[in-house]
């Protein structure tokens, strides 16, 4: 199991390693090259001079690329110039980080406590209406824009109906303190339940428009895998020992299902960081999301570079996790 | 394993079932009555009312490109309704003799705005597609049929660009245009699709290197390259045809989500779904209509490819083939 | 003669499928298996013994098939019991192993709990005592090493290792009757032999009945009492093992024996495998279904179906059947 998990590490190293080089290559390929970038367009030849020499922009190549390393493994990214003039990157990215956070962990909740079950029967009652209609439901919920979701959801429940709050994270007029920034955990904390309540509400829309494609491909591969082990000799194995539906379905059929399942999760939360860029501009939630949002269509490279960093390590960390479940949940890749 | 997450399990899942089945044509296997692969699924196919639901959504939409200039009632560009932007304190003109979905924030015809939009929604998802095939085409085949430090290059480049969610991928390389522009939508969408063209293609080519075929091929002496464009290629169809019609309508989208962020092309002289939607925002609260025609149409074609995508994937799967 | 333990009577499994003409898949099968006794159900793939295995567990799917005849067992009806009694009877009064033992596992379970389940299930006792249980199975099944293999996983065993956790399973709970699906199919020759021995000695030892299915006369010539050859779903030829092996009068069997490399016979004289496939078979209804095959087939055997006809010699009580209009005469008997 250690070796495993060391094995996976040095993996993931390599991916940062050649995610580093992508990137560095990708801010030397913005127009008029990263001075032009921090400085747009009214640069003149003294200043840009001035600062190519602090970035070191007349040393070598390879130079360049320790420096830029070394700036990275220092946390310095730059500061912002549009999504919060003057503030450090890195500073907004853990400011941010909270609400994103307690918004994808809602959404992806959603998304798997529904989409498992469902899925499970789906597969139980196949060909079915229930089998049929959830099909189709997660198919046109994959051909929804997320943000088109977000919109009509905005729109019937928040702006037409009134039951949800239209955006924000939580409601200005509450006095709330705030201590992790995870505004529903301040509120259990500090017993400010009714600001934790607020923060929850405000999660419901955005949650709903978020959790929609994670739902549909963790409901489609649950649905995929269980018909896959129902048919498996080992389920048959089962039932000839006589053993209640109730082992059978929990220790035979569940665990081996949700195998493909638990990969799947984690390659969701690619999807999920995604969609939090389009759903927190629709309900203006205040997450990293919003804030790459605006950093790339305010083209605000310094913000754009630290996300897209963090963006990758989040995926890739979170994928190493997925990996150790698997192992723990599959003996044939932990005992290898 | 069939879903549309578009990532490295279900690219390898896909490759080597389709590989699966050709080893299986080879092997001549008699309860299949020994079909072609292709008679097959044609066979299934016809059959299948989700892959004719499909097909019909796809080929209406693609009619629609075609023969909209004589549909549309009124030039996209012109604004017949500008008079009534103007006069009225409400800027967007609603349904009136001759304009029967109204105009839109710049008094013209919605209605010839959304017949026309599907040629420029059908140019963004199909040339997006080929470039990502394209692209994917030449890394997969580099890496796929010549093994050894090539294959280990291109694929750590490939895992790596799969480590960053593609439409954030898709977000930053949009970024970067200096001037945007329907190229510059399609480069950035494409592009993110390259890696996973080339890790199918690469997954089905290895798959095939130690198939019979192949050796045999080796073994009468066939030139290398000779190998890879006439035995290793064409195999390799089945699952690059699935995701190019998946890849279809997830690019339609992501262009509708990079105008929404106000990385689409400026220039709507030559509406686009994405774009109209895109647009569509500030007005959303009071004019809900200008967002759903585009959204609606986005929605319907992007099930069609959809549809046809899973039923094809499925209809090649070897074990849905009993 | 004692009582039969399972009489099957008149057995019949329809496969229907949309679209598709029904397909008889067990046509009328009927058989006895005495306490004890190890009876062999004999035919090549498709012949209807898998199908005839799962039918009597209730374990073909719910779906798609329709089972009628009789199962009696132990003076119970199974084809008439409920999902649950059945389930109850299952791994307790009757066992069953599989061909291939590594999918017949499951991967992510270990085989402990795997064998200690089924005592849990069917004796009410408590986790530790079933494990306990599972432990000397597996020492019983001559598995070195019980206590370090209850804690490891299906994949770390070797594949003869596997048959004998599958056979530790089905015999965990003593069953009187242990159904044996082709079980050394999937096994190298020289474990085959093991996996035989051992489940030879353990019926024996426990005076469990056994159901031998098989495609393999060598297996059956070692282990089966009773054989009963099946051919398209129905039996075509039933004797003891010694007369049948001696005269068989069934030219299926005859074949089939004739398809046997033999320790006596001359180097370098070719095996006589049965020409065609099942694929060839005519319907039973009007016609002996193995004609197309058959050496000796006349007009009479494309024109009507032969009848299952008792001749009284054999059997373990007389009970020899053929269903032939042209035995084989001793003289054609293969060599």
């Amino acid at each position: 199991m250690l070796r495993f998990v060391v094995r996976r590490l040095l993996q993931m190293a390599g991916v940062m390693i050649v995610l580093s080089f992508l990137i560095f290559a990708w801010l030397r390929s913005l127009p008029g090259g990263p001075v032009s970038a921090i400085l747009g367009e009214r640069a003149t030849p003294a200043t840009r001079a001035a600062l190519e020499k602090a970035f070191g922009l007349d040393r070598p190549i390879w130079e360049q690329y320790l420096l830029f390393l070394d700036r990275i493994a220092h946390g310095n990214f730059g500061a912002s110039i549009r999504v919060q003039a003057g503030t450090d990157a890195l500073e907004i990215f853990l400011d941010r980080l909270p609400g994103t956070i307690e918004l994808t962990i809602f959404a992806l909740t959603i998304a798997i406590s529904i989409g498992i079950p469902l899925g499970y029967l789906a597969a139980r009652r196949r060909a079915t209406i229930l089998d049929n209609v959830s099909i189709i439901g997660s198919l046109v919920g994959v051909a929804v824009p997320v943000f088109f979701l977000a919109f009509l959801l905005k729109y019937v429940f928040a702006v037409q109906l009134g039951w949800l709050p239209v955006s924000g994270r939580q409601t200005p007029t509450i006095d709330a303190t705030h201590i992790t920034n995870f505004f529903i955990l301040d509120g259990l904390i500090t017993g400010e339940y009714d600001a934790a309540w607020d923060a929850f509400l405000h999660l419901i829309l955005p949650g709903l428009a978020l959790a929609s494609i994670p739902f549909a491909i963790i409901f489609r591969i649950t649905r995929a895998s269980v018909l896959e082990v129902l048919d498996e000799d080992y389920v048959r194995t089962a039932e000839a020992k006589g053993l209640t539906s109730r082992v059978i379905r929990g220790r035979h059929v569940l665990r081996n299902a949700m195998l493909p399942v638990t990969t799947v999760i984690g390659l969701q939360v690619g999807s999920l960081l995604a969609g939090a860029v389009l759903t927190e501009r629709v309900f203006s939630f205040r997450g990293v999301g919003d804030a790459l949002a605006v950093a790339s269509t305010e083209r605000d490279y310094a913000v754009l570079q630290m996300l897209i960093i963090a963006a990758a390590a989040v995926y890739v960390i979170v994928n190493l996790l997925v990996d150790i479940a698997y192992a723990i949940i599959d003996p044939r890749v932990r005992t290898r | 394993m069939n879903l549309m997450s578009s990532k490295k399990e279900r690219i390898d899942s896909l490759a080597a079932s389709v590989a699966e089945v050709e080893v299986a044509e080879a092997g001549t296997v008699k309860d299949t009555g020994g079909e072609s692969l292709i008679a097959g699924a044609w066979r299934r196919l016809r059959r299948n009312p989700i892959f004719l639901i499909g097909l019909t959504l796809t080929a209406l939409f693609v009619l629609l490109a075609i023969i909209s200039p004589w549909l549309a009632p009124w030039d996209p560009a012109a604004q017949p309704l500008i008079d009534k932007v103007e006069r009225q304190s409400n800027p967007v003109p609603g349904p009136e003799p001759g304009h029967p979905l109204g105009g839109d924030n710049r008094g013209r015809d919605l209605l010839s705005r959304v017949l026309i939009g599907s040629q420029q929604t059908l140019v963004v998802g199909v040339v997006a597609t080929l470039i990502g095939l394209s692209g994917g085409l030449v890394l997969g085949t580099v890496a796929g049929a010549f093994g050894g430090w090539a294959d280990a290059l291109v694929m750590r480049v490939v895992d790596v660009m799969l480590s960053i969610p593609g439409l954030l991928l898709a977000f930053s390389l949009a970024a970067l245009a200096a001037r945007p522009s329907q190229w510059t939508v399609i480069i950035a969408i494409a592009i993110v699709q390259i890696p996973i063209f080339a890790r199918l293609l690469r997954g089905s080519m290895l798959a095939q290197r130690h198939s019979d075929h192949v050796l045999a091929a080796r073994a009468l002496g066939v030139r290398p390259s000779l190998i890879v464009m006439r035995h290793m290629l064409p195999n390799s169809m089945g699952p690059v045809i699935v995701q190019s019609t998946l890849v279809v309508a997830t690019s339609i989208i992501d262009a509708a989500a990079l105008s929404f962020l106000g990385l689409g092309n400026p220039d709507d002289r030559r509406p686009e779904w994405g774009q109209m939607l895109g647009a569509s925002q500030q007005y959303l609260n009071e004019h809900p209509h200008l967002a759903f025609w585009p959204a609606g149409c986005i929605i319907v074609v992007a099930l069609g490819f959809t549809l046809m995508g899973e039923s094809l994937r499925e209809a090649l799967d070897p074990k849905t083939r009993r | 003669m004692s009582e039969p333990l399972l009489s099957v009577r008149d057995l019949k499994v329809t496969f229907t499928r949309q679209g598709a003409e029904p397909f008889h898949a067990v046509d009328g099968v009927s058989f006895d298996v005495r306490p004890g006794q190890t009876v062999g159900l004999v035919g090549e793939s498709g012949c209807g013994k898998s199908v005839t295995s799962l039918a009597i567990m209730g374990l073909l799917p719910r779906r798609g098939n329709s089972v009628s005849g009789q199962v009696m067992f132990e003076g119970t009806d199974l084809l008439g019991l409920s999902d649950k009694q059945m389930r109850e009877r299952r791994g307790r009064d009757l066992g069953m192993i599989f061909q291939d033992p590594l999918s017949s596992l499951n991967p992510v379970v270990s085989i402990g709990v795997q064998v200690a389940e089924v005592v849990q299930r069917h004796r009410q006792v408590s986790k530790s005592v079933a494990m306990e249980e599972a432990r000397a199975m597996l020492d019983k099944v001559g598995i070195p090493d019980p206590r370090r293999r209850l804690r490891e996983y299906p994949h770390q065993l070797s594949g003869g290792m596997r048959q004998r956790a599958l056979i530790a399973m089905a015999l965990a709970c003593r069953p009187r009757l242990l159904i044996a699906d082709e079980p050394t199919t999937a096994l190298d020759v020289t474990i085959q032999a093991q996996i035989l021995a051992l489940l030879k000695d353990l019926v024996s030892e426990s005076d469990t009945a056994l159901v031998m299915i098989t495609h393999d006369l060598g297996v059956v010539a070692g282990m089966c009492d009773d054989v009963n050859v099946l051919y398209g779903g129905r039996l075509v030829e039933r004797n003891m093992r010694h007369d049948l092996f001696a005269a068989p009068a069934h030219p299926y069997t005859n074949g089939l024996l004739g398809s046997i490399p033999r320790l006596d016979s001359a180097r370098g004289e070719p095996l006589d495998p049965i020409p065609g496939s099942v694929s060839d078979n005519l319907p039973w209804a009007e016609s002996c279904a193995f004609a197309p095959r058959c050496p000796s087939a006349a007009p009479d055997c494309l024109a009507s179906s032969p009848e299952l006809v008792p001749h009284g010699g054999g059997g373990t009580d007389g009970e020899g059947a053929l269903r032939c209009f042209h035995p084989v005469v001793p003289a054609e008997v293969a060599r």
